[in-house]
């Protein structure tokens, strides 16, 4: 397995180098073929929160800066990336000032101007229109063109990571020319400009076929002449993720597979056929267990889930969260399901390296007898069919998650291990669309949460954790007055931690947001309010034909699409 | 049943009857196989799991992926799981549940087939009713009910039992309507015969007719509805496991088993071989079975 980490980084690496070697011209290369087994529905990033279709859109819309696959931002429209240093950041923190690169024109022809920048902020803050990318214009005054090339982002508070509107695939710019007529509630309606925007990145629409087939060609005015290397790009959607993988892996007809979650060992014999690779890289993703504390049981009716509902009969004594934690051996998880893709981690904020705390790291080793130790202590007794109780309540587990092999398994391996320790647990898988889907009218979904523990996966986009901490808060549990919407998935609330994260949003040092994101890390871990188990890599497979392909955990795995060329 | 001498009568002259079926259905060879192959599956997963003793849930993560061996003679999954096991328990509750929801679709089918060919009045609202079942969508429907009732049923009956009964219903309540379309059809034939006829003019009363004039001769479409049943619902356990409004995942059903290992599919051919092999030959031999009851009871063929 490690050496197979080691050839999975030496590719990457080697990919990298190449990528200032060679250098071709613009169309030279043929069609490059894209697998997502998530069909793409629509080309406008603000209007829809799906990977698929903000990845797929970025292959024609570009924001100002991008992530790089390291985590640093590359200026994308912009002519350099504003900072403190460079006076580009007021010193109060107030505002950021982004200068466009000279000479930028769009896809039909007219030349990217600051208003279209401004236009993009407006249709994104319209109050009528349900922006996708709302949350990276929080805090946002007001945007204004200072000169044709220079724009301002004012923010109503102090920013010390003013880095949100316009960087990375979900903020792009749009032209104001298409969209001028589209704003608020009639953003929807604009089919024609939904499905087909015009942008300044290296290709343009030739042909979308809503949750099916986008076929792309080189945009003849992109801002370097040689790029992108491929004439035309065909982005199939549908299947699911081993079909997909296969078709990379095994048979070639692609060239790119997005997001390949498959078994190690399925993944070792795709790899057998030698026609492709598997690129990884860690970001964020951490696969967890949320554990409920508030009360679920059916009888609660409106109030099931709810924190006026009471508190959980078993999930709300400490010994029990720990106990559950302690007896997971999270190797045999990452073994079984993720191989190289996959790593133990104690924490739900495991990268940026800065914010990594080391204070849980006890968790990476299993202990059945601390366990058992510790519920037995707190009073916790084994019944005659082996499953502990306490004043009559038993500790028998709703465990549910989303449809998924590797999940399932995951699920059956954790079933196994809490036996051990005389806890039943009943496994629940819920079909994706439905689990991750948010619809109200059902109770399946995993803000609801209507079961004792519930895994999933859950990381941030680009590499600032503030927002990510902030999910964790009083006010961010999903309850029916706030229809269900909401990170807290935990129900988890602390006035401490909730001053540590409103403290953060005020403090610039990053040494000492690191601290207090750790700090806060920390707090969620040795509550056991959430169970990280492994740290997962963004994996997706290329084609050996593929060349100066590189993973990018942080930003659209196509942001650097541009770049690839036909080995 | 006052008179003590008729009652006899009938009760020999149906034992004849029977007898004479069985004599018929023993000769057709493709029913007598197909009983025998469905009496050895019935019999494997009912008393295999206590020849093969090991536990069809227990992971043993260091024999993942094996080969047959003495101690797996079908292998194990990814998981380490014995496939033998596995194949065997997931037999019972397919077959259960197969049986249980044709059962309760065949009831249902033919008491609202029955009454609606033969009571003129009822005939339109029943039939709508039909037509409104089958129109309905199966999948909003199904995601409706067990959204009503996995909690409740859960907590009463356990998980397990909860959702048998809960698959059990759906399947059941889903599938009853083409065999309610045909017995309809067939009572509406038969009514307007001699013998029925002959029966109302002597003053029998009507459900004495229908028990015995009418249900006897519509019981051959029946049968053969009835074997259709069992497969369709033993496939439509599958794809609700596979929905995940099924079992849970860890409660092996053979449909279950099939969709977990065709991923495994090119790495381990085992483990979707012998599910499938179970399914295929389960409802292969289900639908020979009523093929040779159908002959059997057909009173033309049997003279032959």
């Amino acid at each position: 397995m490690r050496k197979l980490k080691t050839l999975v980084l030496a590719t990457a690496a080697a990919s990298c180098f190449a990528a200032t070697a060679a250098q071709a011209e613009r169309g030279s290369d043929g069609n490059v073929n894209i697998a997502y087994w998530q069909a793409v529905s629509i080309l406008n990033p603000f209007l829809s929160g799906g990977t698929k279709d903000v990845e797929a859109s970025s292959l024609v819309l570009d924001p100002l800066a991008n992530y790089r696959p390291d985590g640093s931002m590359d200026p994308a429209l912009a002519a350099e990336i504003p900072t403190i240093e460079n006076g580009g950041v007021a010193a109060d923190l107030r505002s950021i000032t982004w200068k466009l690169k000279q000479g930028i024109v769009w896809s039909d022809g007219t030349p990217l101007k600051a208003s279209d920048v401004v236009f993009s902020a407006n249709y994104c803050m319209h109050p009528e229109g349900g922006c996708n990318a709302a949350s990276n214009f929080a805090d946002v005054e007001s945007v204004e063109a200072l000169d044709d090339y220079t724009v301002r982002v004012n923010f109503s508070v102090a920013k010390p990571f003013p880095y949100g509107p316009f960087v990375g695939a979900t903020s792009p710019v749009i032209q104001e020319a298409q969209f001028k007529d589209c704003m608020g509630a009639k953003a929807p309606e604009c089919t024609e400009a939904n499905f087909g925007p015009i942008g300044t990145g290296p290709f343009v629409v030739d042909e979308f076929r809503a949750n099916d087939v986008v076929t792309f060609k080189a945009n003849q005015n992109y801002r370097d002449p040689n790029q992108p290397a491929f004439a035309t790009a065909v982005l199939k959607g549908g299947g699911d993720s081993a079909a997909t993988t296969r078709s990379v892996l095994e048979t070639g007809e692609f060239d790119y597979a997005w997001n390949v979650q498959v078994e190690p060992e399925v993944l070792d014999q795709m790899m057998a056929a030698g026609k492709g690779k598997i690129i990884a890289a860690f970001g964020t993703s951490v696969e967890r267990l949320m554990v409920q504390l508030t009360d679920v049981r059916p009888e609660l009716g409106d109030l099931r889930g709810t924190v006026e509902g009471g508190p959980h009969p078993f999930n709300s004594d400490i010994n029990v969260r720990k106990a559950l934690s302690l007896a997971i051996d999270r190797d045999i998880l990452v073994e079984v399901g993720y191989g190289p893709n996959g790593q133990v981690t104690c924490n739900v904020l495991p990268a940026p390296a800065i914010y990594a705390s080391t204070a849980n790291d006890a968790c990476k080793t299993q202990d059945v007898d601390a366990a058992n130790a510790l519920l037995d202590e707190a009073g916790w007794v084994r019944g005659s069919d082996g499953v502990r109780e306490k004043d009559g309540v038993r500790l028998s587990i709703l465990f549910q998650t989303s449809t998924n092999s590797v999940r399932q398994g995951t699920q059956a391996l954790i079933k196994q291990m809490w036996q051990a320790i005389g806890v039943e647990t009943e496994l629940r898988n819920i079909d994706a669309g439905v689990f991750f889907g948010g619809d109200q009218s059902s109770p399946d979904t995993f803000q609801k949460f209507f079961a004792d523990i519930e895994m999933y996966t859950n990381n941030f986009d680009g590499t600032d954790p503030e927002a990510y901490m902030g999910n964790w808060v009083c006010s961010e549990i999903p309850s029916p007055a706030n229809q269900w919407i909401g990170n807290n998935m935990p129900r988890y609330c602390s006035e401490e931690y909730n001053a540590l994260s409103a403290e953060m949003g005020k403090t610039a040092s990053i040494e000492k947001r690191a601290e207090m994101a750790k700090k806060m890390n920390d707090m969620l871990m040795q509550e056991y309010v959430m169970i990280p188990l492994i740290h997962r890599g963004r994996v997706s497979a290329a084609s050996n034909a593929l060349g100066n392909v590189v993973l990018n955990p942080w930003d659209s795995e196509l942001a650097f699409a541009e770049e690839w060329t036909r080995n | 049943m006052t008179d003590q001498t008729a009652g006899e009568v009938v009760t020999k002259a149906q034992r004849t009857l029977w007898g004479d079926v069985l004599r018929q259905f023993l000769q057709h060879k493709g029913g007598v196989a197909g009983s025998i192959i469905f009496l050895f599956i019935l019999g494997a997963v009912l008393f295999g799991p206590f020849i093969h003793t090991i536990d069809p849930q227990f992971l043993d993560i260091r024999n993942k992926n094996l080969g047959p061996t003495w101690g797996h003679p079908m292998g194990t999954d990814n998981l380490g799981r014995d496939m033998l096991a596995q194949v065997l328990s997931g037999g019972r509750v397919s077959l259960a549940v197969g049986i249980a929801a044709m059962a309760l679709s065949l009831l249902v089918g033919t008491l609202i087939g029955i009454i609606a060919g033969f009571f003129q009045k009822l005939d339109g609202p029943l039939m709508r009713t039909t037509d409104l079942f089958l129109a309905l969508p199966i999948l909003p429907l199904l995601l409706v009910i067990i959204m009503l009732f996995r909690d409740s049923l859960r907590s009463v009956f356990g998980p397990e039992m909860g959702i048998f009964f809960l698959i059990v219903f759906v399947i059941g309540i889903t599938s009853w309507m083409n065999t309610a379309r045909i017995v309809r059809g067939e009572v509406l034939a038969i009514k307007e015969r001699e013998f029925v006829l002959a029966a109302r003019s002597v003053g029998t009363h009507s459900w004495k007719i229908v028990a015995r004039h009418i249900f006897p001769n519509v019981l051959s479409p029946v049968m053969v509805s009835a074997t259709l049943g069992i497969a369709n619902a033993i496939i439509t356990e599958s794809s609700l496991s596979f929905l995940g409004l099924g079992f849970p995942s860890d409660f092996p059903t053979w449909g279950r088993l099939l969709f977990d290992g065709a991923n495994f599919m090119t790495l381990n051919p085992a483990r979707v071989i012998w599910p499938g092999l179970a399914i295929s030959l389960t409802v292969l031999s289900v639908n020979y079975i009523g093929d040779g009851i159908r002959d059997a009871l057909d009173p033309r063929i049997r003279g032959r």
